[in-house]
């Protein structure tokens, strides 16, 4: 399976989530992980995410992600998952 | 599962420490164009170059979407060109046509540099040798993005002094027709002993008679996560230290081979090698004399540089090799001065000369890069220097290298600018004792013995 790493980091605010959530659940975007922390005083969401149900393809989600990252005011980035796992994984 | 701290590491790595990955280059084999007929071959040339070279610029954009990381650089390389024009070339301007050729299959494809206007001549040089040197002044001059690169000496042939003579003239031709750019043409030549066949780094790369008909090979880079990565072991023992960058060059390294795995299946061509180098940018913080300086050196150049770069260039090996499946190229921390603020600042703060920068290449690929030196110095004494420099590859059995730009007009004091990756350089003074009596000698050098090791 071929998943997607989403990140969001940015001034803590009210409803990131719920924007990011709501734009996934609307294009059928399973959310396998989430976790969330505070890194040099800036809120970071990391999702692990799996597109093969949606009909979008990788680069317009991406887009319309980022999108919605500069509408809250916050960055939202995706990755493939692959680039981790070769740098984390032996 | 991939968690948090990973990501971060990750991004962070990219966003703030200036990860990439240097350069995808596609090594594109021109010996089937070959053809006793001018007009004929360059035409083979540019159809060949812009037919496999097509997607190259699109998919190393699509890969860095994919993974959100950045590649700075796409390049081509190609069959070293005194071999393609031997029998169609009768003049050295016959050879300037070619190049005017690749510069503009180049620009058609939309890669940043094209190399592989080469001549091997570690032994000898055949006519086309001599022509193709010859026309590199008027070749880099009337071109954009063409690279040039000679090899004059390997380990096993000895040092062809009769072309090293020859390259301090052609040095001296190149700053001169360049002049109104600071002498832009010499950032675009190169001078080599124990060349690679597979290196995708400028000006050096070429694609050798030994490889495929096509190849990608890329060039991973990442000094400033290095750097930042030594921060946290501040003070701590060499084992410590060799540890930190071993595990560094590794996660680097892995972000390389993933890039070319994934190019090499999208373009449908094989993967090479992937170089392991650190490869710094006149960007801040993405330099190896700041490294050097994290080890606890004041400035690069100071007593014990050369011993620092000796271990971090090893331990960016060992920890690069357990990352690629195939490594190659020239594999080691490069140390341009223009192309690294920290080397730049160690240079005006007077504490690194040109004989120190010697010294660190013994331990380090490659060589003297990127080094201006005063317009007025002898063609004699740049041979001079590059003659030095090939012995120590010669003898060490590793690659080193010569890009020395003697700016027209210019004299210590003075600084050169090229911007971009090639960033600025201050002059730096050159011992003008003569060598004219020792460079005047034709022939070679004898290559060295291979035993008695001491």
């Amino acid at each position: 399976m071929k998943r997607t790493i989403i990140t969001v980091v940015g001034k803590d605010t009210v409803g990131i989530i719920a924007k990011v959530c709501t734009y996934l659940a609307n294009n059928r975007i399973n959310i396998l992980d989430i976790s969330q922390t505070i890194v040099q005083g800036y809120f970071t969401m990391m999702m692990i995410v799996d597109l093969q149900s949606s009909e979008k393809s990788f680069d317009t989600v991406s887009d319309e992600l980022e999108q919605i990252g500069e509408e809250i005011g916050v960055v939202v980035k995706c990755q493939r998952e692959e680039i981790f796992d070769s740098m984390h994984r032996i | 599962m991939i968690n948090i701290n990973e990501v971060v590491e990750t991004n962070q790595m990219i966003e703030k420490e200036n990860l990439d990955v240097r350069t995808i280059t596609l090594g594109i084999s021109l010996l089937d164009c070959a053809d006793s007929d001018l007009d004929k071959l360059c035409e083979k040339v540019y159809t060949k170059i812009t037919t496999v070279a097509k997607d190259l610029v699109k998919t190393g954009r699509e890969i860095e979407k994919k993974y959100a990381i950045p590649i700075v650089n796409k390049r081509i390389s190609v069959t070293p060109i005194a071999l393609v024009g031997g029998s169609a070339c009768k003049t050295s301007d016959d050879f300037v046509k070619i190049a005017k050729t690749l510069d503009e299959a180049a620009k058609k494809v939309g890669v940043n540099f094209l190399g592989g206007y080469s001549a091997l001549v570690a032994k000898g040089m055949t006519k086309a040798d001599e022509l193709l040197i010859r026309s590199i002044p008027k070749a880099l001059a009337s071109t954009d993005i063409v690279c040039s690169s000679i090899n004059l000496g390997s380990t096993k042939t000895g040092i062809n002094m009769d072309a090293v003579r020859l390259m301090g003239e052609i040095i001296k031709q190149t700053a001169e027709l360049t002049k109104e750019n600071d002498s832009l043409g010499c950032a675009k030549l190169v001078v080599f002993c124990n060349a690679p066949d597979d290196n995708p780094f400028m000006a050096g790369a070429f694609h050798g008679v030994t490889e495929a008909d096509a190849v990608i090979n890329v060039g991973v880079s990442g000094p400033g996560v290095v750097k930042t990565a030594l921060e946290s072991v501040r003070g701590e023992s060499f084992e410590v230290l060799g540890e930190t960058i071993k595990k560094t060059a590794f996660k680097i390294t892995r972000v390389g081979q993933l890039v070319a795995k994934e190019a090499s299946k999208k373009l449908g061509i094989p993967f090479g090698i992937i170089d392991l180098s650190l490869a710094p940018t006149p960007a801040i913080g993405d330099s190896v004399a700041d490294i050097l300086c994290e080890m606890g050196l004041d400035h690069a150049g100071a007593p014990g540089t050369t011993a620092a770069l000796a271990m971090l260039n090893d331990q960016v090996k060992k920890g690069g090799i357990m990352a690629s499946s195939y490594v190659g190229g020239l594999s080691g921390a490069f140390i341009p001065v223009s192309e690294d603020q920290g080397m730049i600042d160690a240079v005006n703060a007077g504490s690194l000369t040109l004989e120190k920068l010697e010294a660190m290449t013994c331990v380090c690929s490659v060589g003297l890069d990127m080094i201006a030196i005063p317009g007025d110095t002898k063609a004699t004494t740049i041979s001079g220097i590059i003659a030095d420099e090939m012995a120590i590859g010669m003898v060490n059995q590793k690659t080193t290298a010569v890009r020395l730009i003697p700016a027209v007009g210019k004299d210590v004091g003075d600084t050169v600018e090229f911007g971009g990756l090639l960033g600025r350089a201050p002059i730096m003074p050159v011992n003008n004792f003569s060598c004219d009596a020792f460079v005047g000698r034709v022939g070679r050098i004898p290559a060295p013995i291979h035993s008695f090791k001491n």
